[in-house]
């Protein structure tokens, strides 16, 4: 119906002129996790194609994938300034909080890799 | 009176028989099984040589005694040896140079006066110092060898040498080696006679005739130590005081004989020892029939050459060349006296006095004479005329010398057991087989067995039915015979076989097999039985194993629980041969993708990442927030190194290190991290909210 094409457009229009407005450092995030997803989508792809004989090494690949993501989502949602939750929290130490989970993720990973 | 006159003698004999009945003496005389033996014995090494010293005198000796030519060829290395050792008599032990002069003097080797001269004197000189047996005796020995081989050699104080070695005797005939050791020995006793022997024949002036005759009791009171077994045969041993030094019967027994020969050569008059005594040496000597090591042929050897002619008494052997004989080809009994080493033997007669059967039971006491071939030395009877039965039999000898002076020169050992066997035809005849039935005990069918051909009964029965075999096995002389072996086997088709025993009676041998009952014996296997009959003695000469036909036998089913024929013997190369092949299967391995696929993937992995590294761009990122100042700018970059560090280390244990190591760094570096860490993170959050703030 054209309207609610249209009202679709209206729509998404919106949301890119708000995402706009988003501060730098939680659109980094926000891009880092979108490629974490792409990758654990094509090791999926991969894994529908040849089958899934070395099955350790396919849900390392995805889970870390899918890991990372998940600790930069956490990372967002300590680091937006908007939040009210986390207010006392300084940036830095969600960021030292971060690193950490993402080296014992892969440590666990890689052991799983084979 | 001649018929009162056998009945105490033939009690006496009784008596003696009970006694002796048990004995029985396989010895042969020494003959060219001994030479053969000895020759392979005595086989010298690559070199030519024999051993040391001792092992060459052994070996040329015994080659002297038994006159064998083997010897002629080994002469010169052997008395190179020796003339080595007497070459330089300072340096040698008297035993070296006893035993190098004994090998000269058997192989008749050149050797220079002068060396003797040498040597001569050292041996005296060991005699004046000496107070060991064992000195003594080497040095002793020694003098005596040389002046055999033709050199005058006069022992001067004789006297004391000869009391020095009876000093060490003890009163029970036995010697001690010195006058520190508290061990007496039989062997020593027999080296010290010897000693003895050896100092009296060098003696300058006759020795004290009382020291004789002290000496002879010694060796009366030694041959009370003897020891024997049941079939006449003695010996000496000791009980063993060191696993190293324990001389063993053959050698103890030698040196006793050595040393007793050698001292009744020297000493004048008779020695109190009875005549048994001496052949039982003799027995005991042949009786280790071919030896079988060196030593023990040339201990054998050399004492039954002192035996064969001795002053004491000189031992004559009854042997039998052949213990079977046959009444079927007609063979005479045998027997042989001689000497130890098989010479003649002086004039005698030998009688069969007693043949026993078994169990001891007296078959005949006849005293029968042999009659004696000069020409081939042998006595002999013949056997027929006693009427005796195929069996095994101990026949009784007796050896009387013609000459009566012969009795204090020759022992005989009056009595002598020989077992023999006397083998003959056995005769099968009235040799029936048939089948009858169960109730009725007439036979249905009754076949002739005539063995002597090759026919075959063909025989058909069920389990109700029996079979009977019967014959009679008749001997010679027409007694009836009772063989070890009598059997009947049956064997089914399936290799399953029974074997029945044909029991006896006085008149016939009978079997009756029962089908009934041995229905569960055949483990209920129906068909053909092949029958076989085996008739065996050790006295028999006909013993056969003759297959008689066959036998269709028809037996009911088996039950259930029926016990199954045992499993028959497999052969062994099916058995244990080489099995079958294996082929193992294997999980197929997993389909790989081909490598270009997964190399594409791989690329299309990384999009992502280059789409990320894209983004970051186009969004303006950049480095400002760097810290500029060296010191927190230092920590930040160590910071990211740090990362970097770990990242390395998660990629190097992904490709080669194992767990504990990649912990072990890990720890190391995330210490480092931590702190580095914290530095970098307080100054940029110090650096914001002064920033902040400001």
């Amino acid at each position: 119906m054209p309207r609610a094409t249209s009202d679709a457009k209206l729509l998404i229009q919106s949301l890119t002129k708000a995402y706009a407005a988003t501060p730098t450092n939680l659109k980094i995030i926000d891009l880092y996790v979108i490629c974490a997803v792409a990758t654990a989508l094509m090791q999926v792809a991969y894994m529908g194609l040849v089958g899934s004989f070395p099955f350790n090494s396919f849900l390392s690949g995805v889970l870390s994938c899918i890991g990372t993501a998940v600790l930069a989502v956490c990372l967002r949602i300590q680091v937006n300034k908007d939040n009210k939750e986390f207010k006392d929290l300084p940036p830095e130490r969600a960021f030292a909080d971060f690193i950490l989970c993402n080296l014992v993720l892969h440590l666990v990973i890689m052991n799983f890799l084979g | 009176m001649a018929g009162r006159r056998p009945a105490p003698a033939a009690f006496l004999i009784l008596v003696l028989t009970a006694a002796f009945a048990s004995i029985s003496s396989a010895v042969r005389p020494v003959s060219d099984a001994h030479r053969s033996a000895a020759s392979e014995l005595f086989a010298p090494s690559a070199d030519g040589s024999f051993g040391d010293l001792e092992s060459t005198y052994e070996a040329v000796r015994t080659f002297q005694i038994l006159g064998l030519d083997r010897y002629k060829s080994v002469t010169g290395k052997a008395c190179e040896f020796a003339a080595e050792k007497l070459a330089s008599p300072a340096s040698s032990s008297a035993k070296d140079l006893f035993h190098a002069v004994r090998i000269s003097g058997v192989l008749g080797c050149s050797v220079d006066a002068g060396v003797y001269d040498v040597v001569v004197a050292r041996l005296k000189a060991v005699i004046k110092d000496t107070n060991s047996l064992l000195e003594f005796y080497y040095s002793v020995g020694g003098l005596l060898s040389i002046k055999e081989q033709g050199h005058n050699i006069v022992l001067s104080d004789a006297e004391s040498t000869f009391h020095a070695i009876k000093a060490l005797s003890q009163s029970d005939g036995r010697w001690r080696y010195d006058t520190n050791s508290a061990e007496s020995s039989t062997f020593a006793a027999g080296i010290a006679l010897e000693a003895l022997a050896g100092v009296v024949s060098l003696a300058d002036a006759e020795v004290d005739p009382s020291m004789i005759g002290v000496v002879k009791s010694d060796i009366v009171k030694l041959f009370d130590t003897i020891k024997s077994y049941d079939d006449g045969t003695f010996y000496f041993d000791e009980k063993p005081v060191d696993a190293t030094e324990y001389k063993g019967p053959v050698m103890t027994s030698a040196s006793v004989v050595r040393g007793v020969t050698a001292f009744t050569a020297v000493a004048s008059g008779k020695l109190n020892i009875p005549g048994e005594k001496i052949l039982g040496l003799a027995k005991f000597f042949l009786g280790i029939g071919l030896p079988g090591s060196a030593k023990d042929c040339f201990n054998q050897i050399e004492s039954l050459s002192f035996l064969e002619n001795n002053r004491v008494f000189v031992p004559l052997i009854l042997s039998l060349p052949s213990k079977v004989f046959s009444l079927t080809s007609k063979d005479q009994l045998k027997v042989e006296v001689t000497t130890v080493f098989g010479s003649a033997a002086p004039p005698l007669k030998v009688n069969l006095v007693q043949v026993l059967g078994s169990d001891s039971k007296v078959i005949t006491s006849d005293n029968k004479e042999l009659q004696f071939d000069r020409d081939n030395n042998v006595h002999y009877l013949d056997i027929a005329p006693l009427k005796i039965d195929v069996g095994k039999y101990s026949l009784v000898f007796e050896i009387s010398l013609q000459e009566p002076d012969h009795e204090t020169v020759y022992a005989t050992g009056g009595k002598n057991t020989e077992n023999v066997f006397i083998t003959g035809l056995i005769k099968v005849d009235k040799a029936e087989i048939g089948i009858s039935d169960n109730d009725a005990g007439a036979t249905e069918s009754v076949q002739k067995l005539d063995l002597s051909k090759d026919t075959k009964v063909s025989l058909s029965a069920n389990h109700l039915q029996k079979l009977r075999l019967s014959f009679q096995l008749t001997t010679p002389l027409g007694h009836t015979f009772k063989p070890h072996q009598v059997f009947l086997k049956l064997k089914h088709e399936s290799k399953v076989e029974h074997l029945f025993v044909v029991p006896g009676s006085a008149r016939q041998f009978k079997l009756v097999l029962d089908f009934l009952g041995l229905v569960e014996k055949f483990y209920y296997l129906s068909g053909r039985y092949e029958l076989e009959f085996a008739v065996g003695d050790a006295a028999m000469e006909n013993s056969f194993l003759r297959p008689l036909g066959h036998l269709e036998l028809d037996l009911p089913e088996a039950p259930e629980k029926a016990p199954r024929p045992p499993a028959q013997a497999v052969d062994p190369f099916s058995k244990f041969g080489p099995k079958a092949e294996i082929s193992h299967i294997f999980r197929s391995p997993e389909k790989r993708p081909p490598k270009e696929l997964s190399l594409a993937f791989t690329g299309l992995t990384l999009l992502p990442f280059i789409g990320f590294l894209i983004g970051l761009m186009h969004l303006g990122v950049n480095m400002k927030n760097f810290p500029s100042l060296p010191g927190p700018a230092a920590f930040a970059s160590l910071f990211h190194a740090g990362i970097g560090a770990v990242l390395l280390l998660y990629v190097l244990f992904w490709l080669k290190l194992d767990l504990f190591t990649t912990l072990k760094y890990l720890g190391f570096l995330s210490v480092f991290l931590v702190f580095v860490g914290h530095r970098t993170l307080s100054y940029l959050s110090s650096a914001s909210t002064k920033q902040k703030t400001a």
